[in-house]
């Protein structure tokens, strides 16, 4: 009960705090729709109008993807420049109950993402809002977020060690864009790259809410994504204790 | 000449917290190539251009980032290290004070667009004629021109704001639809694309698509005139922007507070 009050107030906290700044508010919203508008009035250019829901869901997952990546990615570098790393490592709960709830946090406040591109292409390109299946819908968010969350965990646990992993994070937000299908068809990256899609959440997450969106069978990909979430929690936690006594073997904890 | 050439330069570096600068190659050298394999991948999927048409468009396009980001970050720096009241507190000019600033910054920007054209273009199969090579390079260097006056703005924005990220990520973003890097300027809304006319980049990025197609330098003269043009007049403003912002920072006495 005290682990479960520990994660809700810390997702809470983050989630609101977040929510002040004007960067993540610019990374949610703003961003999206940049991405959102151009994959529309491509597609549309492109004589594929009936791909602009499918458009406005991937872009929705980029936003959600940047919000994860650039908060996981510097939520270690923010406590470190905030002087309270240290006193979060030394408290009695455990790194990882303070950690993850913040890393679900980035992903949960990329939800402003999707609903921001899906209201988007609905008022100014006149996307169909009907879902195929709505309850499905509802089971592919969370379980998506959550997994996204967890794969931040991955992320952040890994960045402990380095004092510019934030500047490191600035790489990954293409490529996972461009390898999890989000608004590229797998069919069309090369055959090696498939791999790799597998095993990052995006590719389930975006496949789960499209199948649910635009009709199909969500069921097998939402459950890869909570599959995907054991395993980057289980990830994160060897990494983490791994890499904080590293860090507090080479005093490089505190370093700004 | 001391402080146009060294404190430009200085100022440069210290950018990057007078730590290694290799921390930025993932943003300058690497981030450009998946933003255009991205939209190279967008427009396949879409069928709607050729993989050159991206290249060029999002080569280009990323020299807005360093003179966007790194054009605001030298002086807004001053702010955040409270050196800012000193450097304005001395006698020196004033434009070689902050144009001088630009000119690493533009550099930057010279060798991100050039770096990603090159490195694009061998990623996706593209060639341009051997003629073009020395016309593109104009054009690089007039479209980071281009965008380094626009990020003199985001400097001066800079002194009245406390966040710059947020006003250089929006100015990106803009560039990136308005501009014709993706999606060409006549399948835009009609006003988008008479924005776009008055916008670093757009002119650039068409002189270096018709280039890259054997057009010679005499047939998009208009082109890079034009955007010589604009981007002449965003330093001017950028500059006045400047002087203006510093003026009513010491009327206000605001400088350190905004």
């Amino acid at each position: 009960m005290k682990t479960l009050r520990i994660l809700w107030t810390s997702w809470v906290f983050h989630v609101k705090a977040l929510t002040t700044s004007g960067f993540f508010v610019l990374i949610s919203l703003l961003q999206p729709l940049i991405f959102a508008s151009i994959a529309f009035y491509v597609f549309r250019a492109g004589h594929k109008p009936g791909t602009l829901l499918y458009a406005a869901i991937g872009a929705g997952l980029m936003g959600i993807w940047s919000s994860t990546l650039f908060g996981s990615g510097g939520a270690i570098q923010w406590q470190r420049w905030m002087g309270t790393l240290e006193s979060l490592i030394v408290a009695p709960p455990a790194f990882i109950f303070v950690l993850g709830p913040l890393t679900v946090a980035t992903s949960s406040v990329g939800l402003y993402a999707l609903g921001a591109t899906l209201v988007w292409g609905r008022v100014l390109f006149g996307v169909p809002l009907e879902l195929a299946h709505p309850w499905l819908f509802a089971l592919a968010v969370p379980a998506t977020v959550v997994s996204l969350g967890f794969l931040g965990l991955v992320l952040a646990s890994t960045f402990i060690l380095y004092r510019n992993a934030n500047a490191l994070s600035n790489l990954l937000e293409y490529p996972i864009w461009l390898i999890t299908g989000l608004l590229v068809p797998l069919s069309l990256l090369p055959g090696w790259v498939h791999p790799l899609s597998w095993v990052l959440a995006p590719t389930w997450g975006v496949r789960a809410i499209r199948e649910a969106a635009l009709g199909g069978n969500p069921l097998p990909a939402i459950g890869m994504c909570w599959a995907l979430a054991a395993v980057y929690l289980a990830i994160g936690a060897i990494c983490l204790r791994f890499f904080e006594k590293l860090a507090r073997q080479q005093a490089t904890l505190s370093l700004t | 000449m001391r402080v146009f050439f060294v404190g430009g330069l200085l100022s440069y570096r210290a950018l990057f917290n007078w730590i290694n600068p290799w921390v930025l190659i993932p943003s300058f050298l690497i981030a450009p190539l998946f933003q255009i394999l991205l939209f190279a991948y967008i427009g396949r999927a879409a069928h709607l251009e050729s993989d050159k048409f991206y290249v060029i468009g999002n080569a280009l396009q990323y020299a807005a980032i360093p003179c966007l980001f790194a054009m605001g970050n030298t002086i807004v720096n001053e702010k955040r290290q409270q050196t800012l009241g000193a450097v304005l507190a001395t006698p020196a000019r004033r434009i070689p004070l902050f144009v001088g600033r630009a000119l690493p910054v533009m550099a930057n920007g010279m060798l991100v667009a050039a770096f990603a054209f090159v490195a694009g273009g061998a990623l996706l199969g593209i060639s341009v004629p051997l003629g073009a090579v020395a016309p593109l390079a104009l054009v690089i260097v007039l479209t980071a021109f281009s965008c380094t006056g626009l990020g003199l703005i985001t400097a001066a924005v800079g002194l009245r704001v406390v966040d710059t990220a947020v006003f250089g990520n929006i100015l990106f973003g803009l560039l990136l639809i308005f501009c014709g890097v993706n999606v060409p300027l006549d399948q835009l809304p009609g006003w988008m694309s008479t924005t776009a006319q008055a916008l670093p980049l757009t002119h650039g990025i068409e002189a270096a698509r018709r280039l890259a197609d054997g057009a010679s330098v005499s047939r998009v003269g208009g082109l890079l005139a034009a955007e010589a043009a604009i981007g002449t007049a965003y330093i001017v403003l950028g500059y006045t922007l400047l002087r203006v912002v510093e003026f009513e920072s010491r009327r206000l006495a605001t400088l350190d507070r905004a």
